[in-house]
């Protein structure tokens, strides 16, 4: 049985360029999954044994470190975007459960499930670091600071 | 206090601050230059360990010290990690420095690098911080570009390169020895120590590990000297032979029910309430404070009544808090219910235990078992006695675990429940007036979610 191969050329020469800043192999792990995963929003279990062959690992050794970080999606991609909702402290006092809540009601979905459309993974976070911004998200690259409940409706409704 | 002006904060108003040249503007690599014209990397071990510096990354280690247990005239390779991986909940101190700043923490970071002859260093950065990535990869590579980095930077002979890598969410990365862990490609389970990282660290060699901030304040003991340093903060407390003095400018996160969140430069050794006050334009909406966290929320609570804290290294140790932690103080108004706060204190540490080691594992999912139970009026008062049993058996400090996270779960329990008992005995009796006496044991509650 032969699969066809997930990593491409072009992943593969990304991963490569990482085999010079450390002294082991293994050592590329998070990067190579770093790589996929901005490809693919997912590493499936092939792309894992494919990373293996590169590192000269054996596959489990790449899924033990995968699933440790619970970063990584495995069994499907994530939605187009990413959004993250800070349950921690600083967001919690100044009402992170109650924006998560009204995000999960008005997206249909479940905390770290993915809407239908594929546009949107929703999921709660631990402290993302901006707490002077409290409640905050970080959805993809860009932080969303003092979140309002109004401000969370314009961000899904404009979803691609 | 309204006459010391900040230096680690000077330069960040500026809209060009994060490029070098607003940097070299401002008189940057100065200090790299003076460093590797003239000096030995012995030179700048002293100079550091005579300033006083003391990390900035939660354990308050002096930084000379440390640097100074690397093994004598090693072969190499010694390596450096930055701690970028900032997650104490309260935190954000790293990030503004690494997104306004970029070049502060590299100059910093080069010449501790020096000072410990490492030459390679991995900038460790946690992923959810997009735009310190981006920042601090563009000052790399202007830093190569300068000859700042790379081979015999400034004609020294001395040459270093850094490598940005990246975490993956996890808050256990920040530990130093679970750092190494996921360096090298590995679940991030902190290490037994010893040995320690100097000794043995990344890849089986010698490693140093500091965090974003020391490494700024590297750079500025550099230009300024240790002198300067020592002029600023608290001297040792003469009675307490142990305490190192909490010397230097630090960088204090404010934020909860605040006025004006933020993060304040200011001496080491202001209080809570001046830090409240001065820089946080006092509690928001006008009401009272119940509580602070002193320094990130796993260093505990101090009560309304301790705002008189002193913030350096040995102040909040004094009112039963774990320690100055991050210096991130997250002010609770009169409002909130202590039962919610502790939910959400242990909802974070149950959810990021590495897993390792079983009284962590178990110890902190049972307290937000409990914790669960309690919310959801079904607590007892026994319960409360379990947790405190919980707290005072957990970590490093009682010798039950590997690793400090243990002890930052601990210590929200301790103290929440020791100085708020009442409300929380009042809370268990109101909410479950027919079962708050039961001491056999009872179910785990169904898991309640989001809805
Ligand atoms: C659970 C846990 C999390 C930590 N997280 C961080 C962190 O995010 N950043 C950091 O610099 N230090 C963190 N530390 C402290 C590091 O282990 C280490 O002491 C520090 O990086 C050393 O740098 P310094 O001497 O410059 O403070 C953490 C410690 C523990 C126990
Ligand atoms: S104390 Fe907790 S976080 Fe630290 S190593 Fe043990 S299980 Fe992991
Ligand atoms: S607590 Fe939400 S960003 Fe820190």
């Amino acid at each position: 049985m032969t699969k066809e191969r997930i990593l491409t050329d072009g992943m593969i020469a990304e991963i490569k360029a990482f085999f010079p800043r450390y002294p082991s192999l293994q050592a590329v792990t998070l990067p190579a999954l770093h790589v996929v995963h901005d490809h693919l929003r997912h590493v499936p279990m092939q792309a894992v044994v494919e990373i293996a062959e590169l590192l000269e690992l054996a596959p489990a050794e790449v899924q033990d470190t995968l699933t440790f970080y619970g970063f990584f999606k495995q069994d499907a991609p994530h939605g187009r975007v990413r959004a993250w909702v800070c349950r921690s402290i600083s967001c919690h006092l100044r009402g992170a459960d109650e924006l998560l809540e009204h995000m999960c009601h008005k997206a249909g979905v479940e905390p770290g499930d993915t809407t239908e459309d594929g546009k949107l993974t929703l999921e709660f976070g631990e402290c993302l670091g901006a707490c002077e911004h409290a409640p905050c998200m970080l959805a993809n690259d860009d932080l969303h600071k003092s979140v309002t409940h109004e401000q969370a409706n314009q961000f899904i409704e404009s979803l691609e | 206090m309204t006459d010391f002006e900040p230096v680690l904060l000077a330069n960040i108003d500026r809209d060009d601050s994060h490029t070098r040249a607003a940097y070299e503007a401002t008189g940057g690599y100065q200090g790299l230059k003076k460093v590797l014209g003239g000096m030995t990397p012995d030179d700048v071990k002293k100079l550091v360990k005579s300033s006083g510096l003391r990390g900035r990354g939660g354990a308050g280690f002096p930084t000379g010290l440390k640097w100074t247990f690397l093994p004598k005239d090693h072969p190499g390779p010694i390596y450096f990690c930055l701690n970028a991986d900032e997650s104490e909940p309260g935190t954000f101190n790293n990030r503004i420095l690494m997104e306004e700043d970029p070049h502060q923490v590299i100059e910093g970071l080069i010449i501790s690098c020096f000072a410990t002859a490492a030459t390679t260093a991995y900038f460790y950065m946690r992923y959810e911080y997009p735009l310190a990535w981006k920042r601090v990869q563009q000052a790399v590579d202007e830093c190569y570009e300068a000859g700042y980095l790379g081979e015999d930077i400034l004609g020294s002979g001395y040459s270093l390169d850094i490598f940005l890598h990246r975490g993956a969410a996890a808050y256990i990365c920040g530990e130093e020895t679970g750092l190494i862990e996921s360096l090298e490609g590995k679940r991030a389970w902190p290490r037994i120590k010893p040995p320690f990282p100097a000794v043995e660290g990344v890849f089986r060699e010698p490693t140093v590990v500091n965090n974003v901030e020391t490494a700024a304040c590297v750079k500025h003991i550099a230009d300024r000297g240790a002198e300067w340093f020592k002029s600023i903060g608290v001297r040792p407390d003469p009675d307490n032979p142990r305490d190192a003095g909490s010397y230097g400018p630090k960088l204090y996160c404010l934020s909860g029910h605040i006025e004006k969140p933020g993060c304040y430069e200011a001496p080491l050794g202001i209080t809570v309430n001046e830090l409240i006050d001065q820089y946080g334009g006092g509690i928001w909406k006008g009401r009272k404070a119940k509580c602070a966290i002193p320094g990130g929320i796993s260093m505990g609570l101090l009560t309304a009544d301790e705002f008189d804290c002193s913030l350096d290294f040995a102040g909040p140790g004094k009112y039963g808090c774990l320690g100055l932690g991050t210096a991130a103080v997250v002010v609770v108004d009169e409002t909130v219910l202590m039962v919610d706060f502790l939910h959400n204190s242990s909802q974070f540490f149950a959810h990021e235990s590495c897993g390792q080691c079983t009284p962590c594992r178990e110890g902190t999912s049972w307290a937000l078992k409990m914790m669960n139970r309690i919310k959801a009026g079904k607590g007892r008062l026994k319960d409360l006695d379990l947790l405190l049993e919980i707290g005072d058996n957990l970590g490093i400090i009682p010798g039950t675990t590997i690793c400090g996270l243990a002890d930052g779960a601990a210590w929200p329990l301790k103290n929440a429940i020791r100085k708020f008992r009442d409300e929380f005995e009042a809370y268990v009796k109101e909410t479950n007036p027919d079962g708050y006496m039961e001491t056999n044991p009872v179910p785990v509650l169904e898991i309640i979610g989001a809805h």
